[in-house]
């Protein structure tokens, strides 16, 4: 094992990360009734909103408080009450997610106090809810905007209800639609409630419409967020998240409720610690379905264990995610021989080893803070049959002529982002098939006759 | 579509031709809190210079402005591919505290190291000025000490609007030109201006000169390159496309060289064979050009006809919404779009000016409406209100008009499709065609004949 990272400053040359307003923005839009309002720049709303919208195809509206010269000497204040006003006129949201920028922070505002003024002047509380965060985006990467947002509307809006609920809290992260809509599934077939923050499953994977939405249908119910604090328990997927300040952790310490800090659950051996922890907190067995499903997937890795066999991939993305392929890669016995993430947690390499059994004795590095051009230099030694990760690699895919196999967070080359399914064993099935075929594609490509036959 | 309502503050940014005396408000700030489809200072400036394939870009501060803007645009070079990658200091939060001052030094040194560029540009963005870096300085130096110019951007992102952000980019090339030698310039040669080369359109555009015994001097900036903006003086005339970015530049070398311009516009038959014939007006003294551009409008023109025939005869009638960049592509969008049959009902820019929106005011019908910065829910309100069949705009419009059942065709400069030429307008209209006419829409809810399980 070879743990990599920058020791002198090198400039960033194509970023294997997005700044942290972004991660919030996502989370707001997972909120039933919000907006997202980011403080600063018309250009930070607008690139965002670019950005989520190549890889949703969706309306994402995202409001700006758009700072000027003066505001940028005199402070946001008046355009953020100004900006919050217009909202509430034209889009009569239950809530208003404010996320700063490097802007707003470096010119020193302080939205929190901002805000409490806003709120004086609205006594009987007429106005929507507003829950700011914090997020510069010199600091951290848009996976660090993504939990201090959950952390912030938990900590601003969970309350202590008189009696305990049953239902289960679910903090996922940043996955896909189709994740959200498959881990809802998992809920009802273990026949208990969840509440699941952020839920964009509709908001961002949404029907066409009869008539103008002005705010997606879908996402958290607020009220569902106020129950969060008296739920049987919470579950919170990411082993890196699981090292920091988590909205899990904080209803621990404010309410007492258990917290089940998984890994993100892909692949069977993650996934299996997702099940036990429904089935300790809920009491009732795993549902047939799913047991039935996990058979199936095993069925498969039996089926196409050769074809995998020792294959080498590079895996990219946020750590957490990483950490989730590389989890499954190492069960099924592809060799994630390149890790790797824009992010800098110092955690990467430990958590690996939580999931890769014998890493230290294993051909595989490690890169933390690394930027594709870094990537690139580091395929070149070891050498990937394939990437692993989301469509941002494709120019190095197509320099080093490896197929690149999309996944995450952004695909703005591909349709169907919102509908890849990674999580459970629903998502290991969908990586193990589409890993396996493109192997084996390859080597059928390759075959001077082209057999017919696997 | 009576839940939508229009902001006050908005309103006067609104008109509805037939309806009311004509009046707009333009050039404004956005609105907080609406969600305006611009971007900022930064935006224009990136977009504009982004091209120049053999310079480097060095976007300075935190990650997102140059996250957001890698390989953004459809702009092709012919060579060198450096433009087409993203070059951050990114900026900690120690950077914030103490200047990046040396960071910056240090990244320009190592990639001008690496990549040999012939010039390299520095963007600020918003929090440069903020932190007291002074990256003039900077650039001087190392200017300097690497023998190419390095040139600021004065691009933080809330200093203006795009707009402005089209100035500084301006400003930075205004300090190339006149640096080249400019011997053995011809007599007839040209600047093509404000053209990015989206999907090779620059190169379509500079085979229509040459086809008229012209030489085409330096494309600002589509397949730029640094030595033939430095020469670019030379040339006797400029030819101005998509105005709002490049008329200031235009203006400076006007001053400084007594170089002309024109302004014209690539898109559709009838403004693209205009360019073509003010071209030649402007070098008239030589008969062999007015001729030569004659033959080639017309063998190009008949060339195209029957297949526009074809589209038309299947689009006339249908309605269009049109919301773009700067107002000057809106007037040949109408006239393209006429040129299919079709009829404009919804109409705006970003960016226009009070002229502009006259000269829309008197392109459009009565019942046409007019904006200027439009958010998502007035161009939805609109669409609906207006019963667009097709909208032509970038991809933050594209979802909008898809989720109301409604035709859409890119001209952003992210397409991939050319557009621009005689060949583009076939092209568009294909576009247009394929995405009006899909069969998928006979499953949009609420439409009359879908079928409802």
């Amino acid at each position: 094992m070879k743990a990599m990272t920058r020791e002198e400053y090198t400039p960033v040359r194509n970023a294997c990360k997005l700044c942290s307003p972004l991660g919030a923005a996502f989370v707001f839009k997972g909120v039933a009734n919000c907006v997202p309002l980011l403080h600063g720049s018309q250009g930070c709303s607008t690139y965002i909103r670019r950005y989520l919208i190549s890889h949703f195809n969706e309306p994402i509206d995202i409001a700006s408080s758009n700072f000027t010269e003066e505001t940028a000497i005199f402070g946001g204040g008046a355009n953020l009450k100004l900006a919050i006003g217009n909202i509430i006129k034209q889009y009569k949201p239950e809530l208003v997610g404010i996320a700063s920028t490097c802007l707003s922070e470096t010119i020193g505002d302080d939205v929190e106090l901002m805000l409490r003024d806003y709120k004086k002047n609205d006594p009987e509380k007429k106005q929507p809810e507003i829950v700011s965060v914090s997020t510069p985006s010199y600091s951290g990467t848009h996976i660090d905007g993504f939990h201090a947002a959950v952390r912030s509307i938990v900590n601003s809006i969970a309350v202590k209800g008189s009696k305990k609920a049953e239902h289960i809290n679910i903090f996922p992260g940043m996955l896909s639609p189709a994740d959200f809509r498959y881990l809802k599934e998992i809920f009802n077939d273990f026949q208990t409630d969840d509440v699941m923050l952020p839920d964009y499953s509709d908001t961002f994977d949404g029907p066409l419409w009869t008539e103008y939405q002005k705010i997606p249908e879908g996402g958290t119910a607020m009220k569902d967020i106020a129950s969060m604090g008296n739920a049987a328990a919470s579950i919170e997927f990411g082993r890196i998240l699981a090292e920091g300040e988590s909205a899990g952790k904080l209803l621990k310490a404010r309410f007492e409720i258990p917290c089940f800090s998984l890994g993100l659950p892909i692949g069977i051996n993650e996934t299996d610690l997702f099940f036990d922890a429904l089935k300790t907190i809920t009491g009732n067995p795993a549902p047939e379905k799913h047991i039935k499903a996990r058979n199936r997937l095993i069925d498969a890795y039996a089926d196409g264990h050769k074809y995998v066999f020792e294959a080498r991939a590079a895996v990219y993305g946020e750590e957490d995610l990483v950490v989730g392929l590389a989890s499954f890669l190492s069960e099924v016995g592809i060799i994630p021989v390149l890790c790797a993430s824009g992010g800098k947690s110092g955690h990467l390499e430990k958590k690996l080893g939580e999931v890769i059994p014998d890493l230290k004795n294993k051909e595989i590095t490690i890169l933390e803070g690394a930027d594709f051009m870094e990537i690139g230099e580091a395929v070149k030694t070891s050498n990937p049959d394939f990437l692993l990760g989301n469509s941002k690699g494709y120019k190095l895919a197509r320099e080093i002529k490896k197929p690149l196999i999309r996944v995450g967070f952004p695909i703005h080359d591909r349709l169907g982002g919102a509908r890849i399914t990674h999580v459970g064993y629903r998502g290991a099935q969908h990586l193990f098939d589409t890993i396996s075929n493109t192997i084996i594609a390859l080597r059928q490509d390759d075959s001077p006759v082209g057999y017919t036959y696997m | 579509m009576r839940n939508i309502q229009i902001l006050t503050e908005r309103k006067k940014q609104i008109y509805h031709k037939g309806e009311e005396a004509f009046e707009i408000a333009c050039e404004k700030k956005s609105l907080a809190g609406s969600v305006s489809q611009r971007a900022c200072v930064f935006c224009g400036s990136r977009v504009v210079l982004y091209p120049i394939a053999d310079a480097l870009h060095l976007i300075h501060g935190p990650i997102g402005c140059a996250s957001y803007t890698w390989d953004i645009r459809g702009a092709l070079s012919s060579g060198p591919q450096l433009h087409r990658m993203s070059f951050s200091t990114d900026l900690q939060e120690n950077d914030i505290i103490f200047g990046g001052e040396k960071k910056l030094y240090q990244a320009l040194v190592k990639l001008i190291d690496m990549y040999h560029p012939n010039a390299a540009f520095v963007y600020a963005t918003c929090i440069i000025g903020i932190i007291g870096d002074d990256i003039d300085s900077v650039c001087r130096r190392v200017t300097r000490e690497k023998g190419i110019p390095v040139l600021p951007v004065h691009s933080e992102g809330f200093k203006g609007t795009k707009k402005d952000g089209y100035k500084a980019a301006c400003e930075a090339l205004a300090h190339l030109v006149g640096t080249g030698s400019i011997e053995n310039k011809s007599k007839y040669s040209l600047n093509i201006m404000g053209e990015f080369n989206i999907a090779g359109e620059a190169w379509t555009i500079k085979k229509y000169y040459e086809k008229m015994g012209l030489d085409v001097s330096a494309i600002f900036t589509g397949d730029g390159r640094v030595d033939k903006i430095k020469s670019a003086h030379g040339a006797k005339l400029n030819v101005v496309q998509c105005s709002g970015s490049m008329l200031h530049l235009a203006q400076i070398m006007e001053k400084r060289y007594g170089i002309p311009y024109i302004r014209v516009s690539y898109f559709g038959i009838e403004d693209m064979s205009k360019a073509l014939y003010d071209v030649a007006d402007f070098f008239k003294d030589n008969l062999q050009i007015t001729k030569k551009t004659k033959a080639l409008v017309r063998k190009e023109i008949v060339a195209i006809s029957p297949e526009i025939k074809k589209y038309k005869k299947i689009l006339s009638g249908k309605r269009a919404a049109i919301y773009v960049g700067g107002a000057f592509k809106a007037f040949s969008m109408i006239k393209a779009l006429r040129t299919l049959g079709m009829k404009v009902v919804l109409v705006g820019s970003q960016t226009g000016n009070e002229d502009d929106y006259k000269l829309l005011r008197d392109m459009c019908e009565d019942g046409t409406v007019i904006v200027d910065d439009a958010n998502p829910l007035e161009l939805s309100k609109y669409c609906l209100e207006k019963k667009v069949d097709l909208f032509v705009g970038g991809v933050k419009e594209r979802p909008m008009a898809y989720k109301l059942g409604i035709g859409f065709c890119d001209h952003n400069h992210e397409r991939k499709i050319s557009l621009a030429g005689y060949s583009g307008m076939i092209n568009f209209a294909k576009e247009v065609y394929s995405s009006v006419t899909s069969p998928v829409w006979q499953f949009v809810p609420g439409r009359s004949g879908a079928y409802k399980i």
